[in-house]
């Protein structure tokens, strides 16, 4: 892809404000999987004044409830959920750190603000795209929540992950953008 | 193997164990097909697994099509990922999506039809059982409170249809949770009309927006009772894509709400561009004339079919 940026995860400050809504990425190093019910415990934790399971500082979450693995295969396949069932812990999440979002679809206007605060970006990938984005995974651990099945916290380890940046820390979200552009005026 | 059998005065059957699938009774003059539950657990396995992995062809050619429209850079190179995507899933026997979805199944059942071991839902929840499990597809079915994973993907949706005839057809359909959360059902006036049902779709599908992954098929039932209404719109999405309805008049409805829907500059992925919608497939039934039932079940690019006449 062209003017593709690369990444390393975890992330830091300084990174993410180098991206910009539009950006091609490509993900290399560690992220961490959580979707709706790993929210609901991570945050219920922080409620409870418990520490998460894993440091949360610097950290990508990837929005995935991956398939089972095939006899020899790290991963089943492995592409993102719906994010916005994630907005009500976002907030959460980045006061503790998080730096970086990885789903797909829009996200409520308080979550951008909330990035903008806190200085996390929110990535898509390719919804759907679930076979082949598994091949950018090269190793896969559950490390909380294991009962949960699809939905356990994993730590993946990554190589060139495509996504592309929805939500920079300056306000601008990529689903407007794209829209206004190709919209035939009415 | 034809076989006839006549029932006892208590209504049972001569020689109970001996059936097999494909053998034909007689029932005080009618004859019945009968096939056995196990040959529908074994069918629902295969179409489950073969679903998930093979994505039809009619899709592929609908992200062709779309591939040399797509006014986006960006737009085209998501339909060509996506064709990637279903060719790896294909070769690799894997899951197109990780979300293998819930269970539904439309049945049309031959009147003529008896069938012989386990109940008809028994015998497809023990068939997904058996597919999810040895097809390694994601189990996503849990208790709406406790959220709870059931742990096997059933208990699967079963929409039976009573038809003609002396043979049983299953459509596997597993719907992601992603688009599925996009449907939508509203009780319109009468007066609202077709100006109305344009409206309201395609500001369905604004609203849903990359939510449900574009490009998507958008399945529209009008019509029947409230849940009659949700049927036709998800047995809407059962069509070959960008079929037009046979009916005239809901074609051109079909073609009007699709390009209304592109209009709106969504694009795949909802990234910007001219393909948000492959298709827009609208089913119609009688309704009370107080009602004007319109339902939206929008289907993702992951448009998983199978189908099975036993
Ligand atoms: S909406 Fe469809 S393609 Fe997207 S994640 Fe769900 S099942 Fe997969």
């Amino acid at each position: 892809m062209a003017n593709e940026i690369k990444i390393t995860a975890p992330l830091d400050d300084a990174a993410v404000a180098k991206l910009k809504a539009g950006d091609q990425v490509s993900i290399t190093g560690v992220i961490y999987t959580a979707r709706d019910t790993a929210h609901k415990r991570l945050v219920d934790a922080l409620d409870a004044g418990q520490p998460l399971p894993f440091d949360m500082n610097g950290q990508v979450i990837y929005y995935v409830g991956p398939s089972p693995a095939k006899p020899g295969k790290v991963i089943g396949s492995a592409g993102p959920t719906t994010s916005y069932r994630m907005d009500l812990y976002a907030e959460r999440l980045m006061e503790k750190g998080m730096k970086g979002m990885i789903g797909k679809g829009m996200r409520d206007k308080k979550v951008i603000e909330a990035m903008r605060k806190h200085k996390c970006v929110y990535f898509a990938a390719i919804g759907g795209a679930a076979a082949l984005i598994a091949r950018s995974i090269k190793a896969v651990e559950i490390i909380a929540y294991e009962d949960l099945g699809p939905e356990a916290v994993r730590r993946m380890e990554v190589e060139d992950f495509k996504a592309v940046v929805i939500n920079d820390i300056y306000g601008n979200d990529l689903y407007d953008i794209g829209k206004a552009q190709y919209r035939v005026a009415k | 193997m034809f076989v006839e059998k006549t029932l006892d005065f208590f209504g049972r059957f001569g020689d109970n164990n001996s059936f097999k699938s494909n053998d034909f009774n007689e029932f005080w003059g009618l004859i019945l097909r009968t096939i056995h539950s196990d040959a529908i657990t074994a069918v629902v396995k295969k179409m489950v697994m073969g679903a998930n992995f093979d994505l039809g062809d009619d899709v592929i050619l609908a992200f062709e099509k779309g591939l040399k429209r797509e006014a986006s850079p960006v737009g085209r190179a998501v339909l060509g990922t996506l064709i990637e995507n279903a060719r790896i899933a294909h070769d690799e026997q894997v899951p197109i999506c990780q979300d293998t979805g819930m269970a539904v199944f439309f049945i049309e059942m031959g009147q003529e039809v008896h069938i012989e071991g386990a109940l008809l839902q028994d015998a497809i929840d023990e068939g997904v059982r058996q597919g999810y499990q040895d097809g390694y597809l994601r189990k996503s079915i849990c208790d709406p409170f406790t959220r709870k994973n059931t742990g096997d993907n059933t208990p699967a949706v079963m929409i039976l249809d009573m038809v003609p005839g002396d043979t049983l057809k299953i459509t596997a359909a597993p719907k992601g949770g992603g688009s599925e959360n996009m449907s939508r059902l509203t009780m319109l006036a009468p007066s609202a009309g077709k100006r109305g049902i344009v409206d309201f779709v395609v500001k369905r599908c604004e609203e849903a927006g990359s939510n449900p992954c574009p490009p998507v098929i958008v399945g529209v039932g009008i019509g029947g009772s409230a849940e009659k209404c949700m049927i036709l719109a998800k047995k809407a999405l059962l069509r070959h894509v960008g079929e037009p309805s046979a009916d005239p008049e809901l074609a051109a409805l079909e073609a009007e709400m699709l390009e209304k829907i592109n209009a709106l500059g969504m694009g795949p992925q909802g990234l910007g561009g001219t393909t948000y919608a492959l298709a827009v497939h609208v089913e119609k039934h009688p309704c009370h004339i107080a009602s004007l039932p319109l339902a939206v079940n929008i289907c993702c690019h992951a448009s998983r079919h199978k189908e099975a006449v036993l």
